[in-house]
């Protein structure tokens, strides 16, 4: 299985954005498919972690802190999987756009950053449909931990890293561990041409980077004769 | 001291491991006698002064109930029944294999991965796919295969608990009947335990035999590796 790496054969079109906790991808995704419905597109929209296959399982798990970094790739691995089959390849088959909030990538980023095996991590989701824009949105962790504070009360266990042992202080561990994860996302844009956005800009700014990129796209595809 | 060994990639955090204690697999299809051999091991084993750990597929805390559930419905995919096996088995191996086989223990593991390689292959999963997913498995010291055909099976299994829906492979021959399909099932995956069982060199043991005879070989092969 290499479908990562080559273009799939469905007439939709994947969209997948990508950044740590607190780059802005989600709040962009959204402006990204309200853009689109405005246009006239069907767009499915499918995020991490919430097939209801392993959504209780994992929760539990993250609560009870018990996960470890091999049951906490896995995990997400099979959530992946179930929405894969049910979310992501029927709406692309039946010509769809699909948006995905987080993908294969999130996976071998973090899971990097926790000591698992890259080799394995790329192995085990190889299965995973090639997508046809694949956005980074890239923030140092100050930044992201600035955005986090200010719009939440608290940062979670798992995000922060603290199942790491890093640092007993919850934003210095989530510093050092998603710089980590940073570094690793960095490597992943050369590996799989994932495309970079600067998201220390203003939210328009990107939004607008965004869609000239999506459209640029959408036309390519009407060319090539696609639905 | 010897450290746990792996099939292939094993996360970096659960490599050096020292293994102080013996890991013990007792593979076989649905209906072979497995369980009742495990528990008779484990009285033997304990009356003679060791101490005992068993683990069992799908028991384990984070996933077992989750994978009762989803075979009770038609949600799973063969990937999805694939991972699952393999959270499953990650969660026992961390939570208790590797801390019963650093502290010396002797580990009766009734299945293990090899039950996921060969029911996941046969529901179409890409054989290297799937060794190199189960690589984070230490390598066990012993893998007693208890072997017995298919009609064989079926009729052990009529006389216990009756044939059931996945031991049948029923997802895989929805238009046979139940008895054509448990034989057709069984012996696909009997096929790719006797094929491991001579790349992986398990030790076969013939369960036609009576079940002390069966028992004693079982005993015989462990107290060996014991002595080792």
């Amino acid at each position: 299985m290499t479908r990562l790496k080559e273009p799939h054969p469905h007439s939709g079109l994947l969209i997948v954005v990508e950044g740590i906790d607190g780059s802005g991808k989600t709040t962009q995704a959204h402006l990204l498919k309200s853009w689109l419905e405005s246009r006239g597109e069907a767009v499915f929209f499918t995020e991490w972690n919430s097939s209801e296959l392993v959504k209780k399982a994992t929760r539990a798990g993250k609560k009870s802190a018990t996960l470890t970094p091999l049951t906490f790739s896995l995990m997400h691995a099979t959530d992946f999987a179930d929405r894969h089959l049910y979310q992501i390849v029927p709406p692309l088959k039946a010509g769809m756009i699909v948006i995905a909030d987080r993908y294969a990538y999130t996976a071998f980023a973090r899971d990097e950053a926790r000591g698992v095996h890259p080799e394995w991590v790329r192995n085990m989701y190889s299965f995973a449909t090639r997508p046809d824009v694949a956005l980074y949105f890239r923030v140092t962790t100050d930044v992201a931990l600035e955005r986090l504070s200010s719009a939440r009360a608290k940062i979670k266990y798992y995000e922060a890293g603290m199942d790491m042992r890093l640092s007993t202080d919850i934003a210095e561990s989530f510093r050092i561990f998603q710089s980590r994860v940073v570094g690793h996302y960095d490597a992943l844009c050369n590996e799989y041409g994932l495309t970079t956005i600067d998201a220390t800009r203003t939210i328009p700014e990107q939004q607008a980077i965004v869609r000239d990129i999506v459209l640029a796209r959408l036309r390519e595809r009407r060319r090539g004769g696609a639905a | 001291m010897k450290t746990i060994s792996f099939h292939g990639a094993a996360p970096e955090y659960l490599t050096g491991i020292p293994m102080a204690g013996r890991l013990i697999v007792v593979e076989g299809t649905d209906g072979v006698g497995r369980s009742t051999h495990v528990v008779n091991l484990r009285q033997w084993l304990e009356v003679s002064g060791h101490a005992v750990v068993e683990t069992g597929w799908t028991r384990s805390k984070l996933v077992g109930r989750t994978i009762d559930k989803a075979k009770s419905g038609h949600m799973l995919s063969p990937l999805t029944y694939t991972l699952l096996y393999a959270c499953d088995f990650a969660d026992r191996l961390e939570k208790e294999i590797i801390p019963a086989l650093r502290a010396g223990y002797v580990v009766l593991a009734d299945r293990y991965i090899y039950t996921a390689l060969a029911r996941c292959s046969v529901r179409g999963m890409e054989t290297e796919w799937l060794a190199r997913l189960f690589s984070f498995a230490p390598v066990p010291d012993l893998v007693l295969y208890l072997r017995l055909d298919a009609p064989a099976l079926a009729r052990r299994v009529l006389l216990s608990s009756g044939i059931d829906y996945w031991e049948a492979g029923k997802d895989m021959f929805p238009q046979m009947d139940i008895y054509d399909s448990f034989v057709a099932y069984q012996s696909r995956i009997l096929e790719q335990f006797d094929a491991m069982c001579q790349e992986r060199s398990f030790q076969p043991v013939d369960a036609r035999k009576p079940i002390e005879l069966v028992q004693d070989e079982l005993r015989s092969a462990v107290a060996r590796l014991l002595r080792e």
